[in-house]
């Protein structure tokens, strides 16, 4: 039988996401106000996305941000991938208890433990902390919402289609290459851009990680946001809110479209 | 031993229950179209028809989780329109079951029982009771889980008596089963049934089913009732050729009609030389009409010899297929028109000499009171 | 063949063996450091702790442990208050997040099937925007000049500006924010399997809708519920940003004391400790919840 949307179900929904939508709707009409009081309209300008472009020193930090999270978004999904190759297909193995342990401890355990482990354990082996310790920090959070993410499509693969490319002569390595990789890939995909967000947005882990010229993007809005609201924040975010939207509808569709082609393709 | 009970027959008789001038629409579309049925107290009814009929949406209507468009619904004195499900005296057994999964046999019997705030002790005593009655005592604490299909069935079914309901309905009660635990089920819910002198109303769109438990059918298509009857009648007196074919195996003939002669009808059909007798003194027909005539296979006698010139009713043709059935035989005879007719014999002694065998010419024949007649 | 086939072998070894190397070097190893750390003594001079590792003496690193900073810990009440505040506070907040939350999901399951991709891509989209960026724009709007104040102002519901920020209203607001989506998304995905011909066989039974709402909907939705609510007190309890920038200094939360026996103070051994108490607070409630989904799976068998 047909589900029945009631009027309680349709007025929650409608508020539930008024909540969710309406401080990021906010932020970024805000953006545009010519007052430098951020919650006083003044009028339309764009002069905080000049004043933004012309700062040197969040521009700096942008850059070294997009470097890191790309970079460990990369390492992370390699090894992410290869977690979850393992989880799902290598049965029983020595440890996999304390494996699966690892996998799912950074991503529920508080930020600043795991940034202060790391930090602590970089000061011990006497790496001098920077671009390369922010991003090793972030490789080893994200490798596990990669994992997670790529190991959920790993679950639901159908196994007889890499039996049937061994079946038709395929040794194991290009079976994995053949088959598995290409089915597997929208997942991966998806992986990567989580991890790359992830990176991105982390406050906790880069501030302890961090040292001298490796001030990442949040670390510079966080000291900034603690002055005060700064309508160059604002820009900030609208900029990035808007990199971020697009990046998910475009996702969407190559995932949609490439559904569709896996859907012609099997008929 | 219920032979006599026919309250639909006696016109003093109240209905339990009365639908008068149902229609229901879902947008544009329409489920049940103008519908009035009875059906009284003690009854094993069965509405009977394809999927997409509108039986369901008459039982859901019943139950109270749909509402009409128009028309009223009453049971027994009372008007249920606007009466929600959980104030009906109705009971509903669902096709899935749809048992609690987070609740053991024992507290999904009781339920019910729970809403309507009886004392303890008498909750634990009616439960027991529906245990004993669907043969379930062992399996109290089991979750639905672990149970076989067969048990969730009579989980089901003593969840929805326990309530000790006016009047009980059933969706598709047997659908989940395999064949052999549907047969045996069939009886035992009559049984039940007549134990507890409740009203049943099923939903199926399994003829043979209905034909076993119904003491009447209604027979559903497109949002109409076509017959309202007993078993006997739905089968040897079909209204029209959808229930002559839905219900049970039919052979169609095609013809016109011709004349009535000693209140007999003649009927020229292009499957047989010499025209049809048929013995249907109801229907009125005019001559020239088309008709259908419908004959069950069973009452059509196939042979090798050709029938003494006085006998009506003769077609001829040659066997196509034989299936054997252990029980019956079935032959496919195919007529010079064309045409293909189903034929069965009891298989009654174990060996027969020279039996008729494939590609051999036959005749096949049948009484004049063996068919009825279907106006077009 | 005899080499290709043990090269196959080490190659398919390295398959586990690679992030099971890396998250025991940069998981493991960082985590059994803080563990030392904590119970070794501050240094004066920087780093501000005393040398970790010195593997010609073991047994002098061995005696060098002491428990006195959790000593510390236990006697000054501080600690002990941001602790309790951290609970109670994430507590609230995973209450008032079940009544968010839940409504939402439950209007989710029921939308119409080809609408439900879509409204859960809308609850996870938010989840893609900075945490920072999105707690930020909350500033704006509680300030006691901000957005609120003058929306409602403007209907004229409030005479005075209301002084949200940098109270504790604020921060549970925060956490609801940010969080929702992790509790909308494991309830709708319990409420969508959910079959609805057992609601209505509830209600043929004689149950009226708010009593099968808790007889059937509320029990059928428990693993979403528990895994919801985990999902949420677990990072509310360390929280840090959330109470830095919408609390004000009177909010209490262990992870912002942390941060600043680690920033302000730099008593890295003090901090470590801290972070083991946490740890400590939050296995827990995981223990609960495994020994709970153990038991309803070992009674489902």
């Amino acid at each position: 039988m047909t589900r029945r949307l009631s009027l309680f179900n349709v007025t929650s929904l409608v508020f539930g996401f008024a909540f969710l939508y309406l401080p990021i709707l906010l932020l970024v009409v805000y953006s545009f106000n010519a007052s430098r009081l951020v919650t006083v309209w003044g009028g339309f300008s764009t002069q905080w996305y000049g004043a933004l472009f012309r700062n040197e020193a969040l521009m700096e930090a942008a850059w070294v941000t997009l470097r890191i999270a790309l970079l460990s978004a990369g390492l992370s999904t390699v090894l992410g991938t290869l977690a979850a190759l393992a989880l799902t297909r290598y049965g029983r193995f020595l440890g996999r208890t304390l494996f699966t342990g690892m996998i799912y401890a950074p991503m529920v355990m508080p930020e600043v433990i795991t940034g202060l482990s790391l930090l602590l354990f970089f000061v011990a082996i006497g790496l001098d902390r920077g671009f390369w310790t922010v991003a090793l920090a972030h490789t080893t959070l994200t490798m596990c919402f990669v994992t997670v993410v790529v190991q959920s499509r790993l679950m639901t693969f159908d196994r007889s289609l890499e039996e049937a490319a061994m079946d038709l002569g395929a040794p194991p390595l290009r079976t994995f290459f053949a088959v598995t990789l290409p089915l597997i890939a929208p997942s991966i995909v998806a992986g990567f851009l989580l991890a790359f967000t992830l990176s991105l947005d982390d406050l906790v882990i880069a501030s302890f990680n961090t040292g001298p010229g490796a001030t990442t993007l949040p670390i510079k809005i966080y000291s900034q946001v603690r002055l005060g609201l700064s309508p160059e924040v604002n820009a900030a975010s609208a900029i990035l809110i808007g990199i971020v939207t697009l990046g998910v509808i475009v996702a969407t569709v190559l995932t949609k479209r490439s559904a569709a082609r896996a859907q012609r393709q099997s008929h | 031993m219920r032979r006599s009970f026919a309250p639909w027959a006696d016109s003093s008789a109240r209905p339990l229950i009365r639908f008068e001038n149902i229609t229901k629409r879902f947008g544009d579309a329409v489920a049940v179209d103008n519908l009035s049925l009875d059906i009284f107290e003690g009854e094993f009814f069965c509405l009977l028809g394809p999927s997409g009929c509108g039986k369901t949406t008459l039982m859901r209507m019943l139950a109270g989780f749909e509402q009409p468009t128009a028309g009223r619904i009453t049971l027994g004195s009372a008007d249920l329109a606007g009466v929600p499900p959980y104030r009906r005296p109705v009971n509903m057994m669902f096709q899935s079951y749809a048992l609690f999964p987070h609740m053991n046999v024992e507290k999904n019997i009781a339920f019910g029982l729970k809403q309507d705030g009886l004392p303890r002790g008498e909750i634990a005593s009616r439960v027991e009771e529906m245990l004993r009655l669907v043969q379930l005592e062992r399996l109290a604490k089991r979750y639905p889980s672990q149970l076989s299909g067969g048990q969730r069935q009579r989980v089901a079914l003593a969840r929805a008596l326990a309530k000790r309901p006016k009047l009980l309905l059933l969706d598709e009660p047997l659908g989940a089963l395999d064949k052999k635990l549907r047969e045996e089920t069939q009886f035992e819910l009559m049984d039940i049934q007549h134990e507890l002198g409740m009203t049943f109303v099923v939903v199926t769109h399994d003829q043979e089913e209905a034909m076993t438990m119904a003491d009447r059918i209604a027979v559903m298509d497109h949002g109409h009732l076509v017959q309202v009857a007993t078993p006997g009648e739905i089968y040897e007196q079909p209204k029209t050729r959808f229930i002559a074919e839905f219900v049970g195996d039919v052979n169609i003939l095609e013809g016109n009609v011709m004349g009535q002669e000693n209140g007999l009808w003649r009927v020229a059909t292009p499957s047989a030389q010499a025209p049809l007798t048929i013995d249907d003194p109801d229907e009125v027909l005019n001559s020239g009409q088309a008709v259908a005539i419908a004959v069950r296979p069973e009452k059509m006698l196939i042979q090798r010899d050709p029938p003494p010139a006085n006998v009506p009713n003769v077609l001829t043709g040659e066997v196509w297929d034989i299936g054997y059935l252990g029980d019956w035989t079935v032959y496919r005879v195919k007529l010079a028109s064309g045409a293909i007719v189903r034929v069965t014999r009891a298989n009654a002694s174990r060996f027969v000499e020279n039996p008729i065998d494939w590609d051999e010419q036959v005749y096949v024949t049948f009484a004049p009171d063996a068919a009825v007649i279907l106006a077009e | 063949m005899a080499g290709r086939s043990l090269s196959r072998k080490w190659l398919a070894a390295l398959v586990p063996a690679v992030p099971y190397l890396w998250l025991g070097v940069f998981f493991l190893v960082p985590f059994l450091i803080v563990l030392k750390i904590s119970l070794s003594d501050t240094a004066v001079a920087q780093p501000p702790y005393k040398p970790v590792f010195d593997w010609n003496d073991i047994v002098g690193f061995f005696s060098q442990l002491d428990v006195e900073n959790f000593e510390l810990l236990v006697g000054d009440d501080l600690y002990l208050r941001a602790t309790l505040s951290s609970v109670r506070i994430a507590a609230i907040s995973t209450i008032l997040l079940l009544l968010v939350g839940f409504p939402i999901a439950y209007g989710m399951a029921r939308a119409p099937e080809r609408h439900r991709s879509l409204l859960v891509a809308l609850v996870i989209l938010p989840f893609w925007t900075s945490f920072l960026i999105r707690i930020y724009a909350w500033i704006a709007i509680l300030k006691p000049e901000g957005l609120l104040t003058q929306t409602l102002m403007g209907l004229g519901l409030i005479s005075e500006p209301l002084n949200i920020l940098n109270t504790e209203t604020a921060v549970y607001i925060g956490i609801v924010y940010a969080y929702l989506p992790f509790m909308v998304l494991p309830l709708y995905a319990t409420l969508e399997k959910m079959d609805d011909t057992l609601l209505e066989a509830a209600l043929d039974l004689g149950s009226t809708p708010w009593r099968s709402f808790w007889t059937i909907t509320v029990p059928l939705a428990m693993p979403g519920i528990i895994a919801g609510s985990l999902l949420c007190f677990i990072p509310a309890v360390g929280e840090f940003v959330i109470p830095d920038l919408l609390g004000g200094s009177e909010t209490l939360m262990i992870g912002r004391q942390l941060w600043s026996e680690f920033f302000s103070n730099r008593d890295w051994p003090l901090a470590s400790a801290v972070a083991i108490l946490l740890l400590i607070i939050l296995v827990m409630p995981i223990v609960i919840y495994r020994d709970v989904e153990a038991r309803r799976l070992e009674t489902e068998r």
